[in-house]
């Protein structure tokens, strides 16, 4: 069928992105999941879509701000399938990575939105503006916000264990 | 070099959209001309770029991941609403969401899907409720005497007297396109309550079982809140006896005979189709 062809083309950019917001393979195949479902159930407005794209990763953002709100049960999915992640970088890098991967998560949920669909779907910033719901210029401050913040973090000027952020009213 | 003529002075968000190749050619130029003298926003903009790199080192190799077992199965289609919309008006008008339908054209005599997290019945409580719909179904058209309870002439009274057990409407489907005349049927006790039987003849005497409990309830009801939930036709063999069967909201439906599985699935689908057709 057309609309799943269409669909699952963007299935593995979806996956990208929600794994390095969720931070952990489960909890981003979840909200695939959660996605699709719901691009299902508004099949409909699909012919009236212009922005695939913007459309769903804007459903995906919205489930994911729905997730983030509810304390939520962990769960492991039962998918012997397929092995975790084929990230295999040499020996070297993979510190490095890792602490990208950490200072990510430090990073508040608003603005690593934002820094990963610049970053890694290379969205315009009107378009992360249509995806998210938000003006343009907010997408430009958390943006900058987000890759200064991520840029200390990464030089180690932040300290990572901080439990409470004294100085920032302007996070 | 020209001397670089007056350029409006770069801000924030242009360096942003220079890291990112969204300003034009030309301002592109200027941005860099600007960087030239300035080495500590020189510093950041590289920052920002080797952001960029190790983001998509970290999470490029994702997109050729195989993906996972339910991630392909929730990018499929649903089943489309109005089969599901039909299901619904069913047996059962009292009823409000149903679970969708899943033929999926592959009736075709192959064991049809194993048990997936989209189903309305677990494995367990299919398997369970299959075979007692053989049992059943072994049991009574076994008996040359009185295989119903009451026969196909007083009909009317049996869907009456079923549909008030039952506390929701009954129909008894018309077969005998397929070579099946109506018996009659009888009332049975099921794993939780009622379960209706209704009993079917072909001309060389084999007999068909039509099994319909509401005993699924739970499972069929839990499930149909969840706009995919799935609802797909399976097989089960009980010794001589093939049973289809399915879910639909509340209930359970299980065709049972001594048939060879493709001619099962036909009458399965003539049975789903005529029972979706009522109002």
């Amino acid at each position: 069928m057309r609309d799943e062809q269409l669909l699952l083309t963007w299935v593995p950019r979806l996956r990208r992105y929600a794994r390095a917001l969720a931070g952990n393979r489960d909890d981003a195949d979840d909200l695939v999941q959660d996605t699709l479902l719901r691009a299902w159930s508004r099949a409909a407005l699909w012919r009236g879509v212009a922005d695939m794209r913007a459309w769903l990763f804007g459903i995906m953002h919205n489930l994911h701000v729905d997730g983030a709100r509810r304390p939520r049960l962990a769960t492991v999915a039962l998918d012997a399938d397929v092995p975790e992640a084929p990230v295999a970088p040499a020996q070297d890098e993979r510190l490095a990575l890792r602490d990208l991967q950490a200072a990510l998560d430090r990073l508040p949920a608003e603005q690593k939105e934002v820094l990963l669909l610049v970053a890694l779907e290379d969205m315009a910033y009107a378009d992360v503006a249509r995806t998210l719901g938000i003006p343009i210029g907010t997408v430009m401050s958390r943006l900058s916000r987000g890759r200064e913040r991520l840029r200390a973090l990464l030089e180690g000027r932040e300290a990572p264990q901080r439990l409470q952020v004294v100085r920032s009213r302007t996070p | 070099m020209t001397p670089i003529p007056p350029s409006p002075p770069v801000t924030e968000d242009e360096l942003h959209a220079y890291v990112d190749g969204q300003l034009p050619a030309e301002r592109q130029r200027e941005v860099e001309a600007w960087l030239a003298g300035r080495p500590e926003e020189a510093r950041r903009v590289a920052a920002y770029r080797a952001q960029k790199r190790e983001l998509h080192a970290l999470f490029d190799p994702v997109l050729d991941e195989p993906l996972p077992q339910r991630v392909r199965q929730a990018a499929r289609a649903p089943v489309p609403w109005y089969a599901r919309r039909l299901a619904a008006g069913l047996v059962l008008a009292l009823l409000g969401g149903a679970a969708g339908w899943g033929l999926r054209g592959a009736v075709d005599g192959a064991a049809l899907h194993g048990p997936t997290s989209g189903d309305g019945l677990t494995a367990a409580a299919g398997s369970g409720f299959a075979a007692r719909a053989a049992v059943a179904h072994t049991v009574y058209s076994a008996d040359a005497r009185r295989p119903v309870e009451v026969d196909a002439a007083h009909e009317e009274q049996l869907v009456a007297w079923l549909s008030k057990r039952m506390a929701a409407p009954m129909h008894a489907p018309r077969l005998q396109a397929l070579g099946y005349a109506l018996e009659g049927g009888r009332l049975l006790p099921g794993g939780r309550g009622p379960v209706a039987q209704f009993m079917y003849r072909d001309a060389a005497g084999g007999r068909l079982t039509l099994y319909v409990s509401n005993e699924l309830g739970e499972a069929g009801a839990g499930r149909s809140a969840t706009p995919n939930a799935e609802t797909a036709f399976r097989f089960a063999r009980e010794g001589a006896v093939n049973v289809f069967y399915w879910v639909d909201g509340p209930f359970g439906y299980a065709l049972a005979a001594d048939a060879g599985r493709e001619a099962l699935a036909r009458i399965g689908e003539e049975v789903y189709r005529q029972l979706a057709e009522r109002p």
